[in-house]
């Protein structure tokens, strides 16, 4: 039973970084149809801006709860910058061409922010230094629980309500609404589509730069290509939850953290990162549209 | 793209009428393969250096005419191939390594082991298209973006068993593979995939699948059933790519699973997509230049101590894709840059003129 909550809190912890990278993939589909390939390399990049930001700064000399909302705010804007060059250099350029040729270009830009950062931060692993310790005991009987996860955790389902509210009650996350429901249609009610997917972008890639330091507190091991598994599992975690839909996809990337910690603590870690890659052929098989998604007719 | 297709039921008629010349036949096809065989006993002469990335470049060529029969003629965009490349490779190198612990000799001999191992990439060929079908069936029916990111998920599931099976070596690789690849075999091979292809293309099958790739409602109405074209495209293309696994591990002597990871799918997509996706020869160009500019890089590698090998590949793509989409051929092939008239005495066939949709 021990055993079992362990695995429990540790897949969740897991899953909630998931699910901060599988928000800015699943917002970028709802919006454009594009799978973000990219989308992962920035959650990279948003572990290496929180760790440069610490040594600039100093922030590991007085470890607290402060220097981690600097770190977390610092990685969050310098990714939305990121996603904003991203979308403005390469994809806006493509918005009319076929899809194919965007998806190219996609991987393209992935390959290039994980080679260039591997010419730039070195290929090898880079500590992540550790700025917060918290004091807090939530140990219960025999059951230990790292405060650190409980800490992410807690931060991640913040930034997620937060997500929500911008999404669906503020005029932008109605605006970002309409452009994913019709961008024609959008763009004649006199929503100015390229500022609202530019924004798009940069909430998304925000969220992925929280969840790259949130993982630094937790496993303080970074390297330039650290962005590439991650980034696909929480595609994936995004298609289980039906991919354009928000909640779906936190749902289905705590889904995914949990059967990888379930697969790894009970029977064979070998398989961990093939599993990730079987949920999604299932889930595609038998239920394209995910578990929450919403069906839509093709049309000729 | 319509007008092509009511080109090529005149082509149709015409191959019946007339006299068959140019590339159609068989001719042109057995001098080159003459040439390479006696460009392979010339071999000894010249820098084995050079010559081995030669081999190189074939068996990428291998590579990329086979992809671009699904990403560029099927329309399928894969980013599995070098699982299947994996696939035939350790199969073959499974084979013949068993067969060199009990009979060495056999693969001594230079007629013998040649069939030999001719029988053994065809074997790895076979069971890569097996997973190809095995692959295909289920996932074909995705689209685009699902289609792409099935395709790279089923090459790193195939990296992970074959990390897992303690047969071939596991994570530790698998060593003392007999170098069995040499010039005249691995360019035979590429006359033959290009053979097959540039064939197929022309066949009722290969307008099938170029039927698919431009819109797959008009092919299902016409006839074709898009899932089965889509699964033949990549059954043929996950053999050859088998084929070239084959020739990989008998030419590096050594497989790791890693080597087959998804930065060695993204290097035969980008030859597919730098030459022109629907333009075979576009990719043997590609894949001849993209290899000796890879090694030419080296000594500025050596000098930075950089890899600036896939920092290059992806600008040059993502540029490609802003300024010149159809790669560098579009679907056209070499000998359509001709004038002409050379043209159709060289493929043998008469052109109407090319109406521009």
């Amino acid at each position: 039973m021990i055993e079992f909550m362990q695995h429990l809190i540790n897949g969740l912890s897991l899953g909630s970084i998931y699910a901060l990278i599988a928000l800015g993939y699943t917002m970028v589909f709802g919006i454009l149809q594009l799978i973000n390939f990219a989308h992962g390399d920035v959650y990279m990049l948003g572990a290496f801006t929180g760790m440069y930001t610490i040594r600039v700064f100093h922030l590991n000399d007085h470890p607290s709860f402060s220097s981690l909302m600097i770190t977390l705010l610092a990685a969050m804007i310098g990714c939305a910058t990121v996603g904003y060059a991203i979308e403005r250099l390469a994809y806006r350029r493509l918005r009319k061409s076929p899809r194919i040729n965007v998806l190219i270009t996609a991987v393209g830009v992935s390959l290039f922010l994980e080679f260039s950062g591997q010419l730039i931060f070195g290929s090898d692993p880079k500590f992540f230094p550790q700025i917060y310790t918290p004091q807090l005991n939530f140990s219960a009987g025999e059951l230990r629980l790292n405060p650190l996860q409980v800490i992410v955790f807690a931060i991640s389902l913040i930034l997620m309500g937060v997500l929500q509210f911008i999404i669906f009650r503020t005029r932008l996350g109605r605006a970002m609404r309409a452009v994913s429901f019709n961008h024609d249609l959008a763009s004649l009610m006199g929503i100015p589509t390229d500022r609202v997917i530019s924004y798009t972008f940069m909430l998304g890639s925000a969220m992925a730069g929280a969840a790259g330091v949130l993982v630094g507190i937790i496993y303080p091991k970074i390297d330039p290509l650290m962005g590439t598994l991650p980034g696909l599992k929480a595609f994936v975690a995004a298609v289980l939850g039906g991919v354009g839909n928000v909640t779906g996809a936190v749902i289905g990337a705590l889904t995914l953290g949990l059967a990888e910690e379930f697969l790894v603590g009970y029977w064979t870690p070998t398989y961990r990162d093939a599993l990730a890659f079987a949920i999604l052929i299932l889930i595609l098989l038998f239920k394209p549209t995910g578990l929450f998604g919403v069906r839509r007719s093709e049309k000729v | 793209m319509y007008a092509e297709t009511t080109d090529i039921q005149d082509q149709s008629v015409i191959q019946k009428t007339q006299k068959k010349s140019g590339i159609q036949t068989l001719g042109p096809w057995a001098v080159v393969l003459s040439l390479i065989w006696i460009a392979h006993f010339l071999s000894p002469a010249l820098d084995p250096y050079y010559f081995s990335i030669l081999i190189y470049a074939g068996i990428n060529i291998v590579l990329a005419v086979s992809l671009n029969l699904v990403n560029g003629f099927t329309g399928q965009f894969s980013m599995g191939h070098a699982g299947f490349m994996s696939i035939g490779g350790y199969t073959a190198a499974f084979l013949t390594t068993t067969l060199q612990i009990h009979s060495p000799a056999l693969l001594q001999d230079p007629i013998l082991g040649r069939l030999i191992f001719f029988g053994a990439l065809w074997m790895g060929g076979l069971v890569a298209s097996l997973a190809g079908y095995l692959v295909g069936l289920p996932s074909l029916r995705l689209k685009g973006d699902y289609l792409a990111i099935v395709t790279l998920g089923f090459g790193e599931i195939i990296r992970v068993i074959l990390l897992n099976i303690d047969a071939v070596g596991g994570a530790r690789g698998m060593p003392n593979i007999p170098l069995l690849t040499d010039f005249g075999l691995v360019y035979s091979l590429v006359l033959l995939v290009t053979f097959v292809i540039w064939r197929l293309i022309r066949s009722a099958h290969g307008r099938a699948f170029l039927s698919v790739r431009e819109d797959e409602i008009a092919a299902e109405a016409m006839g074709v059933n898009p899932t089965r074209a889509k699964v033949r495209a990549f059954v043929i293309g996950a053999f050859f790519a088998g084929v070239a696994g084959g020739l990989f591990a008998h030419n590096l002597r050594y497989l790791n699973p890693q080597t087959f990871d998804f930065n060695r799918s993204f290097e035969i997509i980008i030859m597919v997509v730098l030459g022109g996706m629907g333009s075979i020869t576009g990719s043997i160009v590609a894949a001849l230049f993209l290899t000796i500019i890879r090694e030419a890089l080296r000594p500025l590698q050596q000098i930075t101590g950089l890899d600036l090998r896939m920092v290059i590949y992806s600008l040059m793509l993502i540029t490609l894709m802003l300024t010149r989409p159809n790669g560098l051929f579009g679907t056209r092939e070499l000998p359509d840059f001709l004038p002409k008239k050379l043209r159709s005495r060289l493929t043998g066939t008469s052109y109407t003129e090319e109406v521009k949709v």
